[in-house]
């Protein structure tokens, strides 16, 4: 039966078996990863980065696109978007500071909204703890990563993540309870 | 102090707030317009199904029968075309709009730019000597291997259909045997057999 098959033979022909390719690094599909990791993604830049959180959000995916194509492998993808966020979280920190006229923060209503009444003082606070803290608590508790994983992604020791999650929860107790 | 620390942990839990599902629409956005959305894809409502159907920045590259899988789909474009591939219906509302057009009876021939990256060597000549067919006609398999430049490479011609990743557009569906059957199609006979129908070609009322 020559050439009366027109699509009912792709099998064979069409598709190659999934993972092995012409690049053979077999990335997923970027949105797979953004319907994956955005929530994660946000949450944690919402956290470190309050009002500055979308823009760092905007910034964080389109420099992981850039450099997408040419990631060797597709291990540990959530990982790699968290870091590129706490380093756009740290530039923005940054740009903040370096401002001529250092205007007061907008109190954090219309323009941040919070989850619920009260919530947003807490993540003020969240934002007002040293960069390492501030990240190590975000991965804690909005991420829900474990001491390995930030550990991971800041540089560090398991020790010195714990410890620095244990920092910054005890000054915000202090805080909170003062 | 218990009630504190649980409190403060619970809060910090529930997270701080805002709207990442409308983040990621606006990421969608800016990758279009920074350059970055090498392949753009969107479902398409058709007679025929929900069609999965993607388009790189020069052009229709897959359109694919609600019988594939999805991921599998977007996993191939990923793969051979470029990992950064982003649902983007906006890119697609030209094809969309062509699609609905033919669907309804009011548009004969396409009108788009063909991304011809899924289709190599002689499938690719295959495939363009079949998007040459006009509505209306059939060509048999032998014809689009002439057309193809290897006349006696029947069977070949007939796996490139059947590799064809922009059926509809490039209307495999309109090559059948010598001798008017209808041979095979992707997602089924049936489906050959409408399309046929919708163009007015003769021979599917006579067929089957």
């Amino acid at each position: 039966m020559s050439g009366n098959v027109c699509g009912r033979d792709r099998r064979s022909h069409g598709e190659r078996p999934r993972g092995v390719g012409v690049g053979d690094v077999s990335l997923p599909p970027f949105q797979a990863i953004l319907d994956a990791y955005h929530e994660d993604v946000y949450r944690f830049l919402r956290a470190v980065a309050g009002p500055d959180a979308d823009d760092c959000f905007q910034e964080t995916f389109l420099a992981a696109l850039r450099a997408y194509p040419r990631l060797r492998h597709g291990d540990n993808l959530r990982g790699w978007l968290l870091t590129i966020a706490h380093r756009k979280a740290l530039d923005a920190h940054r740009a903040r500071r370096r401002r001529p006229v250092p205007v007061e923060d907008v109190p954090e209503g219309a323009a941040d909204a919070p989850a619920e009444p009260g919530a947003s003082g807490l993540w003020t606070r969240v934002r007002a703890l040293p960069p390492k803290q501030r990240a190590a608590v975000a991965h804690r508790f909005v991420a829900d990563l474990s001491y390995r994983e930030i550990a991971e992604l800041l540089g560090c020791s398991e020790e010195a993540a714990r410890r620095s999650v244990h920092e910054g929860l005890k000054k915000l107790r202090a805080e909170v309870t003062a | 102090m218990n009630d504190h620390t649980n409190e403060l942990e619970r809060q910090l839990r529930r997270g701080p707030g805002g709207d990442p599902a409308e983040a990621a629409r606006r990421l969608v956005a800016a990758a279009e317009r920074a350059g970055l959305l090498d392949v753009a894809y969107a479902r398409v409502d058709s007679p025929l199904g929900e069609l999965t159907v993607a388009a790189t920045e020069r052009g229709l590259v897959r359109i694919a029968y609600p019988e594939r899988d999805p991921d599998a789909v977007l996993e191939e474009l990923a793969r051979r075309v470029s990992p950064r591939v982003l649902e983007a219906p906006a890119r697609l509302d030209d094809v969309r709009r062509q699609l609905d057009e033919y669907f309804s009876g009011r548009r004969r021939s396409f009108e788009l730019r063909i991304d011809w990256s899924l289709a190599q060597g002689f499938a690719a000549k295959v495939l363009r000597a079949t998007a040459r067919i006009p509505a209306g006609e059939v060509r048999t398999y032998r014809a689009i291997a002439e057309a193809a430049g290897s006349p006696r490479a029947v069977r070949a011609a007939g796996n490139a259909l059947g590799s064809n990743r922009i059926p509809i557009v490039v209307p495999c569906h309109r090559v059948v045997r010598t001798g008017g059957a209808l041979g095979g199609y992707t997602g089924g006979i049936e489906r050959k057999r409408f399309l046929l129908r919708l163009e007015g070609w003769e021979g599917a009322r006579a067929d089957g």
